[in-house]
Order: C-alpha cells, then structure tokens, then sequence
C-alpha cells in the first residue's frame, strides 16, 4: 500500500466553509505545515468552519496538532469549530488532551534591560554575591570553631579520603610539572648566567625560584583544575540530587559534613605538596646546570646556601593560604550550583577560573608583604 | 491490519551483571495492542529486563525479537530504525535538565521528522496537554515536581507515536489520581493508536487495571514463573509465589 500523499482544501458550502482533507496525515511523510492551514484560514475568514475527514488515510498525532492549531483559530476568531466526520479515536484523544485546564506562568515583570542597569541591578548582584561569600566564610569559620571544640559532625573517613585523593594520587601530575619547571628555570637562568660566566649561580636561581614562587603557585594551579573542580562537581551533582537538602534536613551542616572536610584535606596537603615539589624543581634543574659545566657538588652546596628555613616557609605559607582558596571557591560554586547538568558544569568552571584569579592575586599580596617585611 | 499477532518475542534469554546471572531462561511473547506488565518483588530483575528489551544490555544468551526480527542479530542501523518505532520513559524521568519541557518533546520531532516549526510547536502542546501538563512548556525539569517530570518524560516519549511503549515504575512518585489517570492514558493511546505497551510496576491497582498479559520474575529460582493474563494468573496459576503476589491487592487481608 502506497501512501496516499497529504493534503487539504478550504471549500465553501452552503453550510459554510469546509476544510477537506485527504490522504495520509502521519509524522513520517509531512502533510501541508500548520501555517499553511491557518493561512488559508485567515484568508477565508470563515464564520462556521466544519471538517470533513472523509477522504483521510492513515493519520497520527500530526493530525492531532493540526485539528487543536484549527480549533485554537476559530476560538481566537470567534468562529464555530464543528469537527465533522473526524474519526472518533482522533477525537477522544484530542478530548483527552483537554482533560486538564493549562497552567498559566506567572507573567514575570520584563523591565528593559538599561533600566534594570540603571536601577543598579548589576551593582546589586555583586553586593549580594559579595555578601554570600562573607556568609559562607562566617559559616565556614563556625564550623571550623566547632570542629575545634569537637562538635562538629564531621567524619574521619572522609577526610582521610579526600587526603588521599588531594595528596598521594596527584603526586604523579606535580612530579612531572615540577620537574618541568624546574628545568625551565634553569634554562632560563644558565643562558643569560652564560653571559656573565656566573652559571654557578644558576642553583640559587633555580632553588630560590622553586620554592618562593613555582612550587606553591604551580601545586595550586594543578590543585584547582584537579581536586577544586571536583569539590564542584561532586557537591553540585549532590544539589542536582537534593542529597544537600536532605544532609540539611537531618539536621546536619553542609559546611561541616562537606565543606570542611575537603577544605582541610587540602590545607593539610598543600603544603606537603609544594614542599615535595621545590625538592623535585631542585632535581629538575640539576641535568641542566651540569649541561653548563656546573658539578652536582657545586649545585647541590649553591642550593643549600641559598635556600634557609625563611624562604621555604614564605613558600609553605603561600600554598597553605591557596589551599584554603581553592577548597572555598570549589565548594562554594558547588554549593550554590543550580539544579540541571549544565549548571553542574558552569559550577565547575566557576570554581577553577576562580581559583586561578585568587590564586594569583594573593600570591602577587603576598609578594608585597613579603618584600615589605624585607623577607 | 495484516500485522503479525505477535509483536515482541523474548527467547531464551539469560542476564547477567559480570558472572553474576540475575534471570535466565526467559521465554514469553507480547502481543500486539497488550498492555503487558513485567511484574515481581524488588530487585528481581525487572528493570534488568527492560533494558535487555530495548537494546541497552547485550544479553548473556538468547535474543529479543521484533515482528520476528531478532533485535540482536541486526546491524547499527537496522537497530536504529527499531529504535525509533519505541518510547521509552524512565525511572527518574530522564528529561534533559538544560532543555525546558517544550524542547525536550521537540528533541525527538526536530531529529527524525521534517515537520516545520510551527507544526512542532502545536504537537508538542498537544503532547503536553496529552499528559496534564498544559502550559507547562517553558519551565525546565527542575521546576517541576517528581510527578510531573514522569509524565513530560511521557510527553518525550510518545512524540513520534511510537509502536511501543516502555515504562519502568511509570507510577512510583505520582499521586494516586494521577497514577489512575496515566493508567486511563495509556488506555486511551492503546486504543486510540493501537500501541503496544511494556511496563515494569508493581503496583497492583495498575496491573488489574490496565494489564491484559504479564510475566513474572522471581528473585529466588531468578527465572520467570508464569506468563498470562493477571487475572487469570491470580485465579490459576500454578505457582504459588504468583499467586501470592497478585493476591496483596485483589483480596487483602485473605492472602496468607
Ligand atoms: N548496573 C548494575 N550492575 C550490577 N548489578 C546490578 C546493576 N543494576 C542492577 N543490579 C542488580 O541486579 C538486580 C536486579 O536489579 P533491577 O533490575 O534494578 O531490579 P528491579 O526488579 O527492582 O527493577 C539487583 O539485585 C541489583 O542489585
Ligand atoms: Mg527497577
């Protein structure tokens, strides 16, 4: 059986207008569009408008669609709609379709978007995005004061895992950058060191490099795109789940169950991190200083004897305060993530590009005080 | 219609998770126009079975065929075409959560159809009115209730009228008057458009309701026990377990 193909006519009888039509109305082969319909509708402009479905083939929801766009016209024309011979199936489904009365929106009020500028709307925002990050650092500072009278519901597992996913398992990705960078320092240094015939000095360089700047800064870059994006993802599939509404309804703290183990999972590991990593940094340059007649003895004394316990710790404090950034730009985005998978991935991109802004201007803060305070 | 009676027929399957078999020996027929219920206790494999159905596990052995085709011994685009002719809803909804209502039922309009926007546009209201949703079109999944995700996951699924219908737990989250009118809904579009329907539930005012044959899996011998029509099942079937099953909400209270 060959299709019949679709199609419709407006006819004028004496009993008023007709809309004949004919062949097979199915989704699979498209039939006249619906505007096509209305069109000769609105030409006609018919007062009764009946149909005749005696010469229709096969039909499905298509037809279905069409006969609502015809009734919705006559009902906004004013014009009566008699459905004719349409076949009884068809009819019960469309009147199964009006079963339930349309939900109307609320009509949200569309202020222009200059006035809603200059009423100061985006101004507003950011104070209220200012305020909620001080909520959640009053928040986060309660919790971590309860944690320190022992009361706070936080559990010892899971901050023992987030531990080992921060610590051990990024181990591989931050041996590599360290080494890395630290051969880029010492590149860097021993081609302009060359030109002086002070390469010797291409250790202190390298050491000095590592652990006041590229250690803790590149642990944390890598630390923000790894576990900071995680803490997102994880606490923002967790909204999506409504597993935070239900940690809040048990009468539980999200800031104490979620954020505060991951926060302190990093504050401890960071500083681990960018310690291992100056040493690595250290190693890295080696092969490069020793490729400019510089022996492993003279590199490793010129190291020691620029590197004190002063410079490392100005190290160390940088990368315990990135931890505490990265962690509270993960888990805030999470937090605040909305409740569909594209919002689980804004939250995700929230928290690394704001990550990597703080990082960088509280590593530049740190330089200031550091060289004000002449350390 | 010269269509074969039978239109689905699951042959000696067996599932597994790893070596782990959860049902073997399946063996049952579905009709054209049946409203059948795959029925059982909780974690029987029942949900396992309707993903084998539909084409998202490989099955350990046996086959499921379609009007005779084995859905298994065909190539991607043959399983494809089958594919198109089903709905399938799912048990959390498994609406799109970036795309409001309204593009979610359009989804499957816009890739297989060459319908023009506006004509979209009407079928997809129709499908919404169809499940209650009216005027819900522009809101996105996460405004609306459990409920309603269920039945605009409904409104997904029948948009290209599909020859089968699958649900797993359509009624789990719905209240009971809207569980009794999706029951009159799939009714409706069984008699309306000659859908066949495949649904996984257990709730047992749907299966006396709406049901016209059903198998049912048991968790201990994890094999079917018996396939038929509930009813008849309830009155004579020769398992016990089956009997057992059905008899919690024909004659509650009587059932030992
Ligand atoms: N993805 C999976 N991997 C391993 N085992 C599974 C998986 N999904 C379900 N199972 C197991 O298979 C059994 C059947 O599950 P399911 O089909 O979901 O049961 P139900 O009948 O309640 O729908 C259960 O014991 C469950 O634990
Ligand atoms: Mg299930």
């Amino acid at each position: 059986m060959t299709p019949a193909a679709p199609g419709f006519e407006l006819v004028q009888r004496e009993s008023g207008a007709v809309l004949v039509l004919r062949g097979d109305w199915v989704v699979a082969a498209p039939p006249p569009s619906l505007e096509e319909v209305l069109l000769a509708l609105r030409d006609a402009a018919p007062v009764h408008l009946a149909l005749d479905c005696a010469a229709l083939g096969q039909w499905d929801s298509v037809l279905l669609a069409t006969l609502r766009g015809c009734r919705a016209w006559c009902g906004e024309a004013g014009a009566a709609f008699d459905p004719g011979n349409t076949p009884a199936p068809a009819l019960r489904l469309l009147a199964l379709s009006d079963a339930v009365v349309p939900h109307r929106r609320a009509a949200e009020p569309r202020a222009a978007a200059l006035r809603r500028l200059l009423a100061g709307e985006p101004l507003r925002a950011a104070f209220a995005g200012f305020l909620s990050a001080c909520a959640f650092v009053g928040e986060l500072l309660i919790a971590l004061s309860r944690l320190l009278t022992g009361r706070a519901r936080m559990r010892m597992v899971d901050l023992l895992w987030f531990v080992q996913q921060a610590g051990p398992r990024a181990l591989g990705i931050v041996t590599l950058i360290s080494v890395l960078v630290g051969m880029i320092l010492a590149y860097l240094g021993s081609v302009q060191l060359q030109q002086l015939g002070a390469q010797v000095y291409v250790a202190d360089l390298v050491a000095l490099g590592m652990v006041r700047e590229m250690a803790p800064l590149m642990t944390a870059v890598i630390m923000a795109g790894r576990t900071g994006a995680a803490y997102a993802a994880q606490l923002g599939t967790m909204q999506t789940r409504e597993e935070i509404d239900a940690i809040e309804t048990l009468g539980i703290s999200p800031m104490e169950f979620l954020v505060l183990p991951r926060m302190l999972a990093l504050v401890l590991v960071m500083p681990m991190l960018c310690v291992y990593s100056d040493v690595l940094g250290m190693l890295g340059g080696a092969p490069v200083a020793m490729a400019m007649d510089v022996t492993w003895g003279q590199y490793l004394a010129g190291a020691q004897e620029a590197v004190t316990l002063t410079h490392i710790a100005t190290g160390v404090a940088k990368s315990i305060a990135f931890g505490v950034l990265i962690g509270a730009a993960g888990c805030r985005a999470g937090l605040l993530c909305g409740r569909s998978s594209e919002a689980v991935g804004q939250a995700t991109t929230t928290a690394v590009v704001r990550a990597i802004v703080w990082l960088v201007v509280a590593d530049a803060a740190f330089n200031i005080v550091y060289q004000r305070l002449g350390i | 219609m010269d269509a074969p009676r039978e239109h689905i027929r699951v042959s000696g399957l067996e599932m597994r998770y790893g070596s782990r078999v959860i049902q073997s020996g399946l063996d049952f027929a579905v009709m054209r126009g049946d409203i059948f219920v795959i029925m059982g206790g909780s974690g029987c494999g029942k949900s396992t079975l309707l993903k084998h159905m539909i084409g998202l596990y490989e099955p350990a052995s046996g086959e499921v065929l379609y009007n005779g085709t084995s859905y298994q011994r065909c190539d991607g685009e043959a399983r494809a075409a089958m594919r198109q002719r089903w709905g399938i809803t799912y048990q959390s909804g498994g609406l799109f959560s970036a795309m409001t209502l309204a593009e979610n039922v359009a989804l499957p309009l816009t890739q297989y159809t060459s319908l023009d926007p506006r004509s979209v546009r009407e079928l997809v209201a129709y499908k919404l009115a169809l499940v209650g949703l009216a005027g819900f079109e522009e809101y996105y999944p996460s405004e609306i209730s459990g409920g309603m995700q269920k039945r605009a996951g409904l409104a997904r699924a029948i948009a290209l009228d599909p020859e089968i219908l699958f649900f797993d737990e359509p009624s789990a989250g719905l209240d009971p008057v809207s569980s009794r009118l999706l029951d009159e809904l799939i009714l409706q579009m069984r008699e309306a458009l000659g859908v066949t329907v495949v649904i996984v539930t257990h709730e047992l005012a749907s299966i006396f309701a709406i049901a016209s044959n059903s198998v049912y899996l048991d968790a201990e011998t994890r094999t079917m026990l018996d396939t038929g029509d509930p009813r008849e099942l309830l009155l004579s079937s020769p398992h016990a377990a089956v009997r057992r099953f059905l008899g919690r909400g024909a004659a509650p209270g009587v059932s030992s």
